[in-house]
């Protein structure tokens, strides 16, 4: 019996995986997945077309920039959107949230499953893209520089590093847009909101900042983007206040545990309306 | 107070923002099969998703053999539900959900497997059952809910209109299903909006109009007259004339007299349901209505030879 629960997550996660991969309501989390790719593959054609030098310090502080723009800021964000907020609000739209409801599980164990179902998708998905489009921003350089950047260089770190911040977005991310879609059913206003406070988050109070993902995840990117990209960017990307890897890492995990209880307690109180009946 | 061998309702009312679901619903349901019947909209579906914990109370509170309706864990290892929503997860075979109820349940895979077909055969629908469920029948998706609703042999069976779209035939064996179920010592609470439908089955029947439970008993028959005759209602409020004045908007109220003890209204009315609407408005306009009893000695009498006192005649 002490391990109900666990067999009970298991199986919420067996029938929910298929639908947190491929939803219908999701299939553009695959083209967001694959966008940045698209950069940084033409990017290496271009380089590779005009025979221009290989400059890892260029090409470095280019793929923070935009890792940091598009990935941290639109990508992951988005992404994450598509997979979690489904995931109470969607079954509110099918009509199925009482099948769970139903059964013998409690609220709290439906939404770890829910939540787990969603972070193998959101992390396969973008951990995948993450990797594959650090790969394609160095794709014209001779293998044998890229071996030895890997090697011997900070090549290695940087990925691993860039990959966990993936991960650590998906699981922040995650969280926020789960209670977002256990609190509303039109998804706009949560997702205009989360999108304004993330920017805007630099500027908040130091206490304050620490309610972001964004925060956590600047601090954890392996080098600081350059800020000379233009005012509107370097707005978005400076980091005032950084902390270490240390910090950061609970940090942002204590961030999600906190969002996750307000959305258990959110759920345990949820009713099924489906509308007019 | 609540005794663990039934299902306790107590002083529950249930608003959906400012409308009335029921109101100030005090039951005690017994083992053996007890019917919910009431017109469209009387409550039964509201009170089926109370006990069940699909929704929360405004007031009151209720505890099903002892457990309360927000403890799923404990509430769905001892009952069934089988909903009024016709809408199952996406892409389900009939198989499927059943199986995945029991494995959410705790069972292994063969456990599952084993119960699952036990309850798809004992509503006839193993030909079909690997087949999606988005493809059944009105009568094939109410009898795969119905298997669901029993494969793990709960205590408690919550069924919403479940001979809703059922031929005469699988309505036969559904209702002799649902017998030898009580026979055992279960509890079994069906709605219809039909008394005649469920008046042969039924140990108990509870009458639900406009969200108040109007009767409760043992039933012997069914008779229409209920809607020819003019019926007295007894309102218990502490404020009956801010009451009676209200009360008199409505054509169909014949008579409004204060209460002897002054403490209540007693009312004529050619029809109740109508007025039980009223009286809905008017307690959520904020004058406290306590308790609403028929008080018509021909009603009365119409009453118990509907639920069953002995002696009367027809
Ligand atoms: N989600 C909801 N929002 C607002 N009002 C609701 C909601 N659900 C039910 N109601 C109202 O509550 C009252 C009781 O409805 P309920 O569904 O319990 O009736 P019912 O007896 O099951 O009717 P039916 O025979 O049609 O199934 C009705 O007036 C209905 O309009
Ligand atoms: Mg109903």
């Amino acid at each position: 019996m002490k391990t109900l629960w666990l067999t009970q997550v298991a199986a919420i996660v067996r029938l929910e995986i298929g639908k947190t991969f491929f939803s219908r309501r999701g299939l553009w989390v695959y083209l967001l997945a694959c966008m940045p790719m698209v950069i940084f593959g033409g990017h290496s054609i271009v380089w590779l077309k005009r025979g221009l030098p290989c400059d890892f310090g260029h090409d470095t502080n280019v793929f923070a920039s935009i890792f940091q723009v598009l990935d941290m800021r639109l990508t992951l964000f988005f992404g994450c959107l598509g997979i979690f907020m489904n995931l109470f609000r969607g079954e509110m739209l099918d009509r199925s949230l009482h099948f769970y409801f139903l059964s013998p599980v409690r609220r709290e164990v439906l939404l770890v499953g829910k939540y787990l179902a969603g972070l193998l998708a959101a992390v396969t998905i973008f951990t995948t893209s993450t990797v594959v489009q650090w790969g394609l921003m160095y794709a014209h350089f001779p293998k044998s520089v890229m071996e030895s950047y890997l090697r011997d260089g900070n090549g290695w770190r940087h990925l691993t590093a860039y990959a966990g911040v993936t991960v650590l977005g998906c699981i922040g991310y995650g969280s926020v847009f789960l209670l977002a879609g256990a609190l509303m059913k039109n998804p706009i206003v949560p997702a205009a909101a989360v999108l304004v406070w993330e920017s805007i988050n630099s500027f908040a109070p130091a206490v304050l900042q620490k309610f972001s993902v964004i925060y956590y995840l600047k601090s954890l990117c392996p080098i600081e983007a350059p800020p000379d990209v233009g005012p509107v960017f370097s707005m978005l990307l400076v980091n005032a206040d950084p902390v270490a890897p240390a910090v950061a890492v609970p940090g942002m995990l204590l961030f999600t545990m906190l969002v996750l209880v307000v959305a258990a307690m959110r759920v345990r109180k949820m009713e099924i309306h489906y509308g007019t009946d | 107070m609540s005794e663990p061998h039934e299902i306790v309702f107590d002083n529950v009312s249930k608003f959906y923002g400012d409308v009335l679901g029921v109101n100030r619903v005090s039951l005690s349901i017994p083992p053996g099969i007890t019917s919910l019947v009431g017109p469209n909209g009387s409550g039964k579906t509201t009170l089926m998703n109370l006990m069940t914990g699909l929704l929360r109370p405004t007031r009151g509170s209720i505890r099903v053999l002892g457990v309360a309706p927000d403890n799923p864990e404990e509430l769905f290892r001892q009952l069934g539900y089988c909903t009024q929503f016709d809408s199952f997860p996406k892409g389900f075979t009939g198989y499927q959900f059943v199986y995945s109820f029991l494995r959410l349940y705790g069972s292994t895979h063969a456990e599952a497997d084993q119960f699952a077909w036990r309850a798809i055969e004992r509503v006839n629908l193993v030909e079909a059952a690997h087949r999606k469920i988005a493809g059944y029948s009105k009568g094939m998706r109410q009898r795969i809910k119905l298997a669901q609703a029993t494969c793990h042999g709960p205590a408690v069976l919550v069924l919403d209109e479940p001979l809703n779209g059922l031929d005469p035939l699988v309505r036969a064996e559904v209702i002799a299903l649902l017998r030898s179920l009580a026979e055992e010592g279960m509890h079994i609470i069906i709605s219809s909006h039909i008394l005649h439908e469920v008046d042969m089955i039924s140990d108990q029947v509870i009458l639900l109009s406009a969200g108040y439970v109007v009767a409760e008993g043992k039933i012997r028959g069914v008779r229409d007259e209920i809607q020819e005759q003019p019926m007295q209602i007894l309102v218990r409020s502490n404020a009956p004339s801010a009451l009676a004045a209200k009360v008199f908007e409505q054509d169909s109220v014949v008579e409004a007299k204060i209460h002897n003890d002054g403490r209540g209204l007693l009312i004529k009315t050619k029809d109740p349901d109508k007025f039980y609407r009223l009286l809905n408005r008017i307690a959520l306009n904020g004058i406290a209505v306590e308790s609403v009893i028929p008080a018509d000695d021909d009603v009365n009498s119409l009453y118990e030879y509907l639920i069953g006192s002995e002696d009367k005649p027809r």
